[in-house]
């Protein structure tokens, strides 16, 4: 007996039989927008030409290009179908929870929207005479006050486009600043739990990657921190909390085995979201760090960017700041400072995604204090909520008390062949979006739940009902999970497939 | 907090649920001494008709309602309507990277197509999900090429964008990278002799330029191509200005291409968010940057894509990466596809025509009381005037006018004296063009 025959021979109404959150429908086809072109069809109308025509090829010559291949030809309704489909295909926050680890899905308000596409907030060239720009200037300062007050740094720039970028930005500032001091040094050390970008950045600015091993309870052993660090060693790269979602306890005594040879605490702020209002990386030793605008600020994810990485760091890293700073003349005006003469240079073209800074600063007027505050202590509840309600149902890896988010391993599930990406799909069944899996590498087949302060009690009841009837599913008929997705548009992609022999553009029949 | 979907009855059964007796118990974790116990001194609690007015007046003091001869990598074009329209659905604004490929086939499937025109655009092979911007892209194909090579360092035009050029010597500077630069001739094109020579003496990976190139001069890609690749280097070429290839022949003599795709639909928005394009050869696919979409079947034989190549990136590789870049601009990168899609292939030649028509206008009646540079060579939409008096007044006066004029020159290259950067779109109106014709005199 083959498993696939056993599903077949369930009916949907078996399959479905717990799914409390969601329903099939009709789900509409769509084609390639290029399959939907046809010559003569169009969705654009110029206004009239005011000055004389040109003759584009007595102007241009050879270099004149006469045919644009296979773009597409469509009217202005078919477009709107062709995106409008496209989009029901997307879960999204807006559809329910998205409890993936580590990428914060919470809320993304509205209102940021409208304010960024305020005419003097969209239009603005970053090239207009400052005159003209006190009103932008004037968002990137409160922005960038606000984010030294919730981080406890000095200083901050806002010119790193993402989180990766933003770690770049902030490696780059220890480097210049040993190199102020006589020696940039030739490692980082980073935490086998630690993110994929940390390691890659540290290398991409010619640092050697020397990994830390996490003690037995998937923390930072301020002895093996010890034992590593010397005279060689430029800085480390944290998260905290790390990404078991637990925080760091020993963090002072690691930035000051930092501090005594010489190297710098970096904290990766991928996991700010739990320490807002409630504990600030400056006072608790950490020397620089990034935030994910797009994470704890609530700025969209939008399918994967853009996102925005300001990076916050102490008084002695300030000389080193990307050029331009927004400073404050004597008479409140503000401007552009490009007079840095140890500034590690430009990170990318003008200041930054200034259309994230604008949504962020939104947010974080929307909350206030008290709000900011409130929502960290949601997103702990929510995670401990959930931890709670899967105990016993799941294997917890390591037990130290979680904050934002709580990982658990498929430890149980694993016996009976079936992993962690197996449950993630079953999940979708039930209509959530799955967890992240197989992350942090620490955890043998990782299930890393993130709900956010974004969800209902009655979302989360929902959510763990859904795991437990996995669970369930797993020790009664394990392919059903192994086979999930079964009410999605596809099923599984031969990702191995797809990788052997890449397609990765239409071409015509 | 109306983000926050719950009562305090809920927190309070919750924690109950969960054990505690307090929200502080939750946090017992954090040492005493680092908890923080009073507000952030933050801006208090706003409505939303608060934050709205706020921005507004911000907004205002930005000023509005401005007529842009003013480009340099960032240009003014219409939005069609239909892009905020969409792009604003919850579907594609509030979801993640698309890993879990059953759920995420609209982004998946938009991304495919993004990557498809910019090959048809560029006459490149294959192109990735987009970069942070043009100026990330273009040194992220510098190491591209120097994997592709074994090679190391690269020559870059100086007449690629100034700050690209401050970009690329950060990351150069960091990493060991030899940069040199190779200056531009007469007609505002890079001086190709020079270069030869430059070649000849240090076996670089890769050679830069951009065209339409800083001035609004189109390069002559071939010529370049040519002396590059006999000295056994790549050519990546910097397209700062999209909307260009409408009318332009695509430099598909180039190894790769780098775009900023802003022109296609993307706000201004004082400098970002915009959209990098990486567009290569498929012989090199595997040394490039950033996320793929491809397409694949499921079990059923089904069509769909899938994010693809996953072994380049940092969340595989680490340190082995072929580049620590973790996002792309994917809601960006659908405008553009939507602006692409909206003008598609007889519309972008004829907006690029308009944009042509424009700036030949601007520069001929500017031209009549003052010295346009670089003759001698084609020109995009973009133009050089040196004028006796000093461009930023200039600028002051135009911007009663509600003109925002032409960039000043010097503080780039002090050499052209007083000399600007103007630039004329399809949303120039002949009466700005003709006031500030009328202000250089």
């Amino acid at each position: 007996m083959t498993t696939m025959s056993t599903v077949n021979a369930m009916t949907e109404k078996d399959l479905n039989r717990n799914v409390r959150k969601a329903r099939q429908q009709v789900s509409q086809n769509e084609d390639l927008i290029f399959e939907k072109s046809s010559p003569g069809k169009a969705a654009w109308k110029l206004a009239p030409l005011d000055v004389p025509e040109v003759d584009s090829a007595a102007l241009l010559g050879a270099i004149e290009r006469t045919d644009l291949g296979n773009m597409p030809e469509v009217s202005e309704i078919e477009i709107i179908r062709h995106f409008t489909r496209l989009s029901t295909w997307n879960y999204a926050i807006d559809l329910g929870m998205y409890p993936l680890g580590s990428c914060t899905m919470k809320y993304n308000a509205r209102v940021n929207e409208a304010v960024a596409r305020l005419d003097g907030m969209a239009n603005a060239h970053p090239y207009q005479p400052e005159s003209i720009s006190q009103g932008a200037l004037r968002v990137m300062k409160i922005l960038s006050d606000c984010l030294i007050e919730i981080t406890g740094m000095d200083t901050i720039t806002l010119q790193p486009a993402a989180g990766a970028h933003g770690e770049f930005t902030g490696l780059l500032l220890v480097r210049a600043y040993l190199e102020s001091q006589g020696n940039p040094r030739k490692k980082v050390l980073i935490p086998d739990s630690a993110h994929g970008t940390n390691p890659a950045t540290a290398a991409t600015i010619g640092y050697q990657v020397q990994q830390v091993a996490s003690n037995s309870s998937g923390m930072l052993d301020p002895a093996a921190i010890e034992a590593a660090m010397n005279e060689d060693v430029a800085a480390i790269m944290v998260t905290n909390p790390n990404t078991i979602g637990v925080f760091e306890s020993d963090i002072a005594k690691i930035a000051d085995i930092m501090h005594a040879k010489g190297g710098l605490l970096y904290m990766d702020g991928a996991n700010m979201n739990a320490l807002v209002g409630k504990a600030r990386p400056g006072d608790f030793g950490v020397d620089v760090m990034h935030l994910n605008l797009h994470k704890t600020f609530s700025t969209p994810h939008g399918g994967g960017g853009p996102g925005s990485g300001p990076v916050a760091c102490k008084k002695i890293l300030e000389p080193f700041l990307p050029t331009p700073v927004v400073v404050e003349r004597p008479d409140g005006s503000l401007t552009l400072n490009y007079d840095r003469p140890q500034s590690i240079g430009r990170v990318r073209a003008y200041y930054g995604n200034f259309g994230m800074f604008v949504r962020a600063l939104a947010y974080i007027l929307a909350n206030g204090p008290d709000g900011l505050r409130q929502t960290t202590e949601d997103a702990v509840l929510n995670a401990n909520y959930i931890r709670k309600g899967l105990d016993g149902y799941y294997d917890l890896h390591y037990t130290g008390q979680s904050m934002h988010e709580v990982v658990f391993s498929d430890k149980r599930q694993a016996k009976l062949g079936v992993k962690t990406m197996d449950i993630a799909k079953r999940l979708i069944d039930y209509g959530f979006h799955p967890f992240t899996t197989a992350f942090p590498l620490i955890v043998p087949g990782a299930l890393m739940i993130e709900p956010t302060e974004s969800e209902s009690r009655e979302e989360l009841d929902l959510f763990i009902d859904a795991m437990r009837c996995i669970a369930k599913e797993v020790d009664e008929s394990p392919e059903v999970v192994t086979d999930a997705p079964h009410n999605t548009r596809v099923s599984r992609m031969d990702e191995t497939a797809a990788a052997r022999k890449p397609v990765l553009r239409w071409t015509p029949s | 907090m109306r983000y926050l979907p719950k009562s305090d009855s809920d927190r309070h059964a919750m924690l109950a649920e969960v054990g505690v007796s307090s929200i502080d118990d939750l946090f017992s974790c954090i040492p005493a001494e680092y908890r923080l116990q009073r507000d952030l001194t933050v801006p208090r609690q706003m409505a939303e008709s608060e934050i709205v007015q706020w921005f507004a007046e911000r907004s205002r003091e930005n000023a509005e309602g401005l007529t842009f001869m003013l480009g340099a990598g960032a240009y003014h074009h219409y939005r069609p309507i239909v892009i905020d329209a969409l792009v604003q659905r919850g579907e594609f604004l509030t979801s993640y990277t698309p890993y879990q490929a059953e759920i995420a086939q609209g982004t998946l499937q938009a991304i495919f197509e993004f990557q498809t025109m910019i090959c048809e655009l560029t006459g490149m092979e294959v192109a990735n999900a987009s970069m942070y911007d043009a100026s990330t892209a273009a040194i992220e194909a510098i190491m591209m090429a120097e994997r592709v090579t074994g090679r190391s360092g690269a020559i870059v035009a100086r007449s690629v964008h100034p700050e690209h050029r401050e970009v690329i010597a950060t990351y150069a500077k960091y990493q060991g990278v030899p940069v040199s630069e190779v200056n531009f001739i007469e007609n505002g094109r890079v001086d190709v002799k020079a270069l030869e020579e430059a070649l000849a003496q240090s076996k670089v990976a890769c050679v830069l330029i951009q065209s339409p190139n800083f001035f609004g001069t189109i390069e002559d890609v071939a010529a370049i191509a040519d002396v590059t690749h006999k000295a056994g280097a790549l050519l990546a070429v910097s397209i700062t200005e999209a909307i260009s290839l409408g009318i332009i022949k695509p430099p598909a003599e180039a190894d790769i291409v780098t775009m900023e795709a802003q022109s296609f639909g993307v706000p201004l928005a004082f400098g970002g968010p915009y959209c990098g394009v990486m567009a290569t050869r498929e012989k090199f696919v595997r040394q490039m940057p950033g996320r793929l979409a491809g397409q694949a079947y499921d079990k059923q034989g089904r069509r769909g894509f899938v994010l693809t190549l996953a072994t380049r990136e940092q969340h595989i590789r680490r340190e082995k990466a072929t580049s620590n870049i973790c996002t792309n601009q994917a809601l960006v990168a659908l405008m553009a596809t939507i602006f692409m899609t909206v003008y598609g292939k007889i519309g972008l030649r004829e907006l690029a025509k308009q944009n042509l028509a424009k700036a030949a206008y601007a520069a001929e009646t500017s031209g009549k009381s003052a010295e346009v540079l670089f003759p001698g060579a084609p020109r995009f939409h973009e133009f050089v005037i040196r004028t006796k008096a000093d461009p930023v007044e200039i600028r002051e006066k135009l911007l009663k006018k509600k003109i925002v004029g032409g960039l000043p020159l010097a503080k780039y290259y002090p050499e052209l004296g007083n000399a600007s950067l103007w630039c004329a779109t399809e949303t120039t109106s002949r009466a700005a063009m003709d006031a500030a014709a009328e202000a250089i005199r």
